[in-house]
């Protein structure tokens, strides 16, 4: 699915990224990578910069200093959008969908599917067979279990909502798919629902970056795990050389980190 | 991995078991969630009720009176259900519409402007009242009813200072064609009514067919995620409150064909009465649902009960009467099943 998947360098790096509010500086320096095929945990103490950060790279905001690489090219992302036609989908915590439209309308929207010929060309008609096909060939890939792709998407449980967006972002993403607290409106077994969604957006090969305050969800899921402290990255993990405790740790401070040896 | 179906959620349980649609009760209650279904039931029980009471109401002449005294007020329905679709109100459609008509009349009757040009120029000042309308929801962020409310009583005012309160008469073929007729089997059928279906249908088919009106929908359903969608929420509400601001105007034309005069008292309650075809017709005030055909039963409705009361000989005032106990009741079956869908 990446152009880059059969190599090692990074999908996404940023450096030295700087954002300031006032005299609030949210990012000090920052500093990422995501390699291939990973699922890349962020996680932070509230104004570690986490977000900050996130938004740099999803295109919410753009920062005063430092560099984005997208597959080795510098880019700059002046709005979402912009991010999501350079390949980098995000989801949001807060169910991004119109509940009122069906499931395949909300896959498509914004990037709606014109029937061929005069039809589409003049009178601009939406192919509406294809993208329901297309809308549940995607669903059935992620092994999202819904009814009809013409229901509408509030007659779906909250998992399957967050089921949609995933698998919307998964169908759109060339390179990158960003998760902001995809759990965070969910109950226990939903979120275990959409955990196994991101190991299935990572079998379709593409990389994911994971936000999220949940530690054991972190190091069940992720592969490595960026560590946001103070605007600045001070430490990359993985789940099997350190345990939460010693995570939190470098979190909060109690435990120095170990950026040098990445940055 | 689970089998996502089977999963329960500890959030809104009623929407899952809506989701699951096996039982008879989830059928039925599909059915009656399709958005025409309630007004066309309405309506076909309006005219049950009339032709049963009357022997003059099921005849093809009287139907289409029915048809042509809707006009006006049908199409300023179908500007006023994309409006109300991005979760936005119109209120100065009728005194837009009224200043379209005395914009057209006065040009084409003293302003020594081809007729044909005077109504492009009416239709395009109403245009540019929805793109005030339009501007001033979006860019100043203020909310529709008063931005409507507002324009309203500019338009009102406008028309009463450029028609100097004077009615304009002797107006050219041009103005009043729409309000002439042609047969239809031995039925006299007004072109004006054609006029409103064709545009019932044009919006019809953009709303259900295209991306455009699936933007109009989602923009009135959740905002924030139509703009992460990449949809321009702004430029779609100025287009939206443009395209509205022109149907009025065509509704103007409609007016003057069918009372061949420019009156400036005109229109000043046909801004509830669109409210009234939209809400009966089941498009919700709080956006983002409904269907313009069903808009278009809504209007009939109102046409038929103020009709067929006509005919058995019921004062004027019980039609207005039984119009609001049915729009009272349309919002709240709306309601009734939001709070079931959230």
């Amino acid at each position: 699915m990446t152009e880059r998947a059969d190599q090692d360098g990074p999908i996404l790096e940023a450096y030295g990224l700087v954002k300031r509010y006032g005299h609030v500086t949210a990012l000090d320096g920052a500093d990422f990578e995501l390699l291939p095929g990973e699922i890349l945990a962020v996680i932070g103490d509230n104004g570690a910069g986490k977000s900050t950060l996130i938004k740099a790279l999803s295109g919410a905001l753009v920062p005063d200093e430092g560099r984005i690489l997208l597959d080795g090219r510098p880019v700059r992302f002046h709005s979402p959008v912009d991010a999501r036609r350079a390949g980098i989908e995000t989801v949001y915590q807060d169910l991004a969908v119109a509940p009122a439209l069906d499931i395949a309308a909300n896959l498509f929207l914004g990037r709606e599917v014109r029937r061929k010929g005069v039809l589409g060309k003049v009178f601009r008609m939406l192919d509406t067979g294809r993208m329901q096909s297309e809308a549940n060939a995607h669903l059935r890939d992620l092994k999202i279990g819904v009814g009809s792709m013409s229901q509408a998407v509030e007659t779906l449980s909250g998992g399957q909502r967050q089921g949609v967006a995933v698998a919307r972002s998964a169908a759109f993403a060339r390179h990158v798919v960003i998760m902001d607290e995809p759990t965070a409106a969910l109950g226990v077994k939903e979120s275990g629902m959409v955990v196994d969604l991101i190991r299935g957006v990572r079998e379709r090969g593409l990389p994911v970056i994971l936000i999220s305050h949940d530690i054991p969800t972190v190091f069940d899921v992720a592969d490595r795990i960026h560590i946001q402290r103070l605007g600045r990255r001070v430490a990359v993990v993985e789940p099997g050389d350190v345990d939460m405790a010693e995570a939190v740790a470098i979190m909060t401070g109690a435990a120095p980190g170990n950026a040098t040896g990445h940055g | 991995m689970p089998e996502t179906t089977s999963t329960e959620t500890s959030g809104p349980a009623v929407a899952d078991r809506a989701g699951r649609g096996r039982d008879v009760p989830a059928t039925v209650a599909r059915f009656a969630a399709v958005p025409t279904v309630g007004p066309l039931a309405a309506l076909l029980l309006a005219c049950l009720f009339f032709s049963l009471n009357t022997d003059r109401f099921l005849t093809g002449g009287n139907l289409s009176l029915v048809v042509q005294q809707v006009m006006e007020v049908g199409t300023l329905a179908v500007g006023q259900t994309i409006v109300i679709l991005t979760a936005g109100i119109d209120l100065s459609n009728g005194a837009v519409m009224a200043f379209g008509t005395i914009v057209m009349t006065r040009l084409a009757v003293g302003g020594h402007v081809p007729a044909p040009l005077a109504i492009v120029i009416g239709v395009v000042v109403c245009a540019a009242f929805g793109a005030v309308n339009g501007g001033l929801v979006t860019m100043a962020r203020l909310p529709a009813f008063i931005v409507t409310l507002g324009t309203l009583n500019i338009a009102f005012a406008l028309t009463h200072i450029y028609s100097h309160e004077q009615t304009v008469t002797g107006l050219p073929k041009a103005l009043t064609a729409l309000g002439q007729t042609f047969p239809l089997g031995n039925t006299d059928v007004t072109y004006g009514s054609v006029v409103m279906l064709a545009l019932f249908a044009v919006a019809w088919y953009v709303l259900r067919f295209t991306a455009a009106g699936r933007h109009v929908y989602a923009v009135g359903d959740n905002p924030e995620a139509a703009r992460l969608t990449g949809i321009s929420n702004r430029r779609l509400l100025i287009t939206v409150y443009t395209i509205a601001g022109a149907v009025y105007g065509l509704a103007g034309l409609l007016l003057v064909g069918r009372t061949t005069v420019g009156d400036p008292q005109a229109g000043q309650t046909d801004n509830l009465d669109s409210i009234t075809a939209v809400v009966l017709g089941g498009v919700s005030l709080f956006g983002g649902r409904g269907s313009i055909v069903g808009v278009l039963f809504g209007a009939l409705i109102v046409g038929v009960i103020r009709n067929g009361l006509q005919l058995m000989g019921v004062a004027a005032v019980y039609q207005v009467l039984i119009t609001g106990i049915l729009v009272i009741l349309a919002v709240g079956v709306d309601r009734l099943a939001r709070r079931r869908r959230m």
